[in-house]
């Protein structure tokens, strides 16, 4: 059997036990301690998805665009958000919710995107983060009573369909989660391999050249602005649906920066680093906070214990070490341990 | 022995490959024309003389070896840069430009400026950014000449857009300052090398095309024409 | 209240809110000018300084509340520069080469620092004694000013002068000038601008963190988010009044202050903070070159 067919074959089976997740018996310590199908597990894997799939989101842009936006947080929140005022303040149903969400995904990004692209490198970064911080104010501000504020939106028992609610569905949250990851990878794969991803990488590379070839890098980032964002409040619905409620720390900028670290942590520019990334960063915000109340780390002095029971301290020292040492993240450093690895996603 | 050495010199910026292993020397005293025609890597030779942009290769100044330094150890050797945009600092005055020039372990030779440039004094007070183009050109060679502790000066394309009385005014005092420093000059004006220059090395797509004097090159339009392109020998005389 | 009092009301707290703005944007605006480094860490500097200051003086509290308050000052603005000295040195200087590395080894300081200051010191604020004086307020054209944000604009005043002097009339002050402009040109006249980087960053340091302590003056308590919602004010304010330019950043923190000030006041709570990052994302799109990378 050729290489090829083991990898497609690899792939193929992790597919089918993702899928079978929910009837798997076994816990896998020292990753999950109770069984795999407990709902438990099966929520923290969901999340895990659901990140998976926001990193790749920023992957898309940031990776193969080579757009630092500081700002993508805006439209995770905004599926979030939008899917929540929908369900629990109008009291429309799930597929109505869910289709104003998708007009206003495609729309919201549109036309932020083209005011940002306007302008580039460090001016639209910092741009981006001016509107995603406008947003933040906006939510926390309570319109109308429309977001909650501070307190956040939670959706009522009766806002949502019986199928998605309950402990024992569990376990079709998770397939949900799958099923948005796995779209978006099927997206994220095919539009960098197409002809418009292909000009992506090259205005990443030099914006000047794909101008003097007779092609427009405004709309040409315009639409990866556009299709990531739209991704990243596909996940932000999801999100939703899982967590049953809205809560304004999705629209921090912090949040952002937390999603940049996923996507550094994973390896820029390979679609499925970031997915790694996102699924690591999101398992480890669990299980950390599950270790720092472990009894051996609680008998540490305190000068070691508190920044070891910070998650975020952890990974932002992780953070820096990564940028310094080993600029291309988990996939980077997985290519160097087997060539065979390959990025199969069409990056450089 | 040569004043400057470049040995193999080989630049890249981006994708580009835009000086393929250049090698001359430099002798000691007088100007030194480097020419040739638009891009083909005058101002690219002598910024990565400087170690202003990424370069292997070898370079020797004075004997020494300064391929290897960073751009400020290279300048306080004694290397001293006058760019094709003088680069004045327009927020500062004429006077803190002069200032901000002096180096610390030579004389300060403002007489010699104040001599060669009156308006350096005149105009001290006046922000650079508000000179005209020719008195930035003078200041940027003020800064130049500032240190007397300077041997080589690169000097790119000094008289580009000036009017010709500026010209003349720059090409006297480049002239003086030959007498104690040795000069590297890039112009691709023909006529102006040959008011300066004795010696010419010149470019072609970032190679050394000739090496010879300007005095050849203006009494043979052929090759002046093959190296240097098209009119460019009868220019204005 | 008439119409004279709430205007000199809003105006004078305004100036307060001014001071603390023109002090953290003021070490940006040069790092970011001079190093283009886009410093995402300098609210950590902020944060961490002021909660330093405040462990430091805790056991002087229940004491000479002037004593406390000085000595906090002070420590806060020496933890300040030594954090930014830390940071260059060991974080920014490698990085040279490459300038998004910078920016994002900023980010994972700033992610880091505030985690551990939640850790340490959980999320809830920490009050902040001040002298019996300061508590007070002075008596202005018909209302009650607070003590505080007339010492804070003053403070702010005082160190927009010591600025300006040192920028002015000193020689590294000189090179920072240049350098801000063309970095290389100053390199060509055999000047280490690496120094001066370093330089600049340990002032922004310590500006950052009188910031954080004077903040915790101005509101009464510290706590672990406030550095980074100011650091969005710090870009405003530097993206305004332009990069590099320490006069730009006084005239722009003051005037994005009042106006935040009037429109919260006048048009609704938050409208205020909203128009002001809209302010920024209006400036950005006018005048891109601002904000760009040589």
């Amino acid at each position: 059997m050729s290489a090829r067919t083991l990898r497609y074959a690899a792939i193929l089976l992790g597919i089918l036990l993702l899928v079978a997740a929910p009837w798997i018996p076994i816990p896998l310590p020292p990753i999950f301690s109770e069984p795999v199908r407990a709902p438990g597990t099966l929520n923290v894997l969901a999340l895990c998805f659901v990140f998976g799939a926001l990193a790749l989101s920023y992957d898309l842009i940031f990776g193969f665009a080579g757009l630092l936006s500081f700002g993508h947080a805006l439209y995770f929140a905004a599926g979030v958000y939008t899917t929540a005022v929908a369900l629990a303040r109008w009291h429309w149903t799930l597929p109505q919710a869910l289709a104003f969400t998708l007009v206003l995904s495609i729309l919201l990004p549109l036309v932020i995107g083209a005011v940002c692209l306007r302008v580039r490198d460090v001016a639209f970064a910092m741009v981006t983060l001016a509107f995603a911080q406008a947003g933040s104010i906006l939510v926390m501000q309570n319109p109308f009573g429309l977001t909650g504020g501070e307190e956040g939106l939670a959706l009522g028992v009766n806002a949502l369909p019986a199928f998605l609610i309950g402990v024992a569905n569990t376990r079709n949250l998770y397939w949900l989660a799958l099923g948005l990851l796995a779209c978006t990878c099927v997206i994220g794969w095919w539009s960098v391999n197409s002809a418009p991803g292909r000009v992506w990488q090259a205005i990443r590379e030099n914006e000047r050249r794909v101008a003097v070839i007779g092609l427009n890098p405004y709309l040409y980032k315009l639409g990866a602005f556009v299709l990531s964002s739209f991704l990243a409040s596909a996940a932000g619905t999801v999100y939703l649906l899982i967590e049953g409620s809205a809560s304004p720390d999705v629209t921090t900028a912090n949040f952002t920066l937390v999603l940049l670290v996923m996507v550094v942590l994973g390896g820029v520019g390979t679609l499925w680093g970031a997915v790694l990334g996102g699924i690591v960063y999101e398992y480890l915000d669990f299980r950390l906070v599950v270790l720092s109340n472990a009894s051996a780390l609680q008998s540490l002095p305190p000068v070691l214990r508190v920044p070891l029971s910070e998650p975020l301290f952890l990974l932002g020292v992780l953070f820096i070490v990564l940028v310094l040492f080993v600029p291309g993240g988990l996939a980077g450093a997985l290519r160097r341990l087997n060539p065979a690895i390959l990025a199969s996603s069409g990056s450089h | 022995m040569n004043v400057l050495e470049v040995r193999d010199l080989h630049v890249h910026i981006g994708q580009s490959h835009i000086l393929h292993g250049l090698s001359f020397g430099v002798p000691r005293g007088g100007i030194t024309g480097l020419l040739g025609r638009n891009g083909v890597g005058k101002t690219t030779t002598l910024r990565g003389i400087l170690g202003l942009v990424d370069r292997t290769g070898g370079v020797d100044f004075e004997g020494e070896t300064i391929a290897t330094l960073r751009t400020h150890e290279i300048a306080r050797r004694g290397i001293a840069y006058v760019p094709e945009d003088r680069d004045v600092f327009s927020a500062l005055t004429v006077e803190e430009n002069l200032r901000l020039a002096e180096r610390a372990d030579c004389e300060h030779q403002y007489d010699l400026i104040y001599e060669l440039f009156p308006e350096m004094k005149t105009r001290g007070a006046q922000r650079a950014g508000t000179l005209s183009g020719g008195q930035q050109q003078m200041l940027a060679l003020s800064r130049a000449l500032l240190n007397g502790g300077n041997r080589l000066l690169l000097v790119d394309e000094p008289t580009k857009g000036l009017a010709p009385l500026v010209v003349r005014h720059v090409v006297d005092a480049l002239k003086r300052a030959a007498q104690a420093v040795t000069i590297l000059l890039v112009e691709q004006n023909l006529s102006v090398a040959h008011k300066l220059a004795r010696d010419a090395i010149v470019l072609d797509q970032g190679r050394v095309g000739y090496v010879g004097t300007v005095e050849e090159l203006m009494n043979d339009p052929e090759l002046a024409r093959h190296h240097l392109g098209v009119g460019s020998a009868k220019a204005d005389r | 209240m008439s119409t004279v009092s709430t205007v000199a009301l809003l105006l004078l707290t305004g100036l307060g809110l001014g001071g603390l703005y023109f002090l953290i944007a003021s070490g940006l605006s040069l790092i970011w000018g001079l190093m283009r480094v886009l410093n995402f860490a300098h609210g950590a500097l902020f944060t961490l300084a002021a909660y330093i200051a405040w462990q430091v003086t805790l056991p002087l509290q229940g004491g000479n509340a002037l004593v406390a308050w000085s000595t906090g000052l002070v420590v806060a603005v020496i933890a300040g520069g030594s954090c930014a000295f830390l940071l260059e040195v060991f974080l920014i200087r490698p990085l040279y080469a490459r300038p998004i590395g910078q920016i994002l080894v900023t980010v994972g300081v700033a992610l880091a620092a505030v985690a551990l200051v939640e850790g340490a010191y959980g999320s809830d604020p920490k009050q902040m004694t001040l002298p019996a004086w300061m508590a007070g307020s002075i008596h202005v054209l018909g209302t009650d000013v607070p003590t505080t944000r007339i010492a804070i604009a003053a403070i702010a005043l005082v160190v927009l002068a010591a600025l300006l002097f040192f920028l002015r009339g000193t020689r590294y002050g000189l090179v920072i000038r240049a350098g801000v402009e063309n970095r290389a040109m100053v390199e060509a006249l055999g000047i280490d601008v690496d120094r001066a980087f370093t330089l600049v960053f340990v002032i922004g340091g310590m500006a950052a963190g009188l910031a954080g302590f004077l903040a915790g003056t101005y509101f009464g308590y510290i706590d672990p988010v406030r550095g980074t919602s100011m650091l969005i004010f710090a870009f405003i304010v530097v993206v305004i009044g332009g990069l590099g330019s320490i006069t730009g950043s006084a005239i722009a923190a003051a005037v994005v202050a009042v106006v935040q000030q009037f429109l919260n006041f006048y048009a609704a709570p938050g409208i205020g903070d909203f128009s002001v990052v809209i302010l920024l994302a209006a400036a950005l799109l006018l005048r891109p070159r601002t904000a760009e990378s040589t």
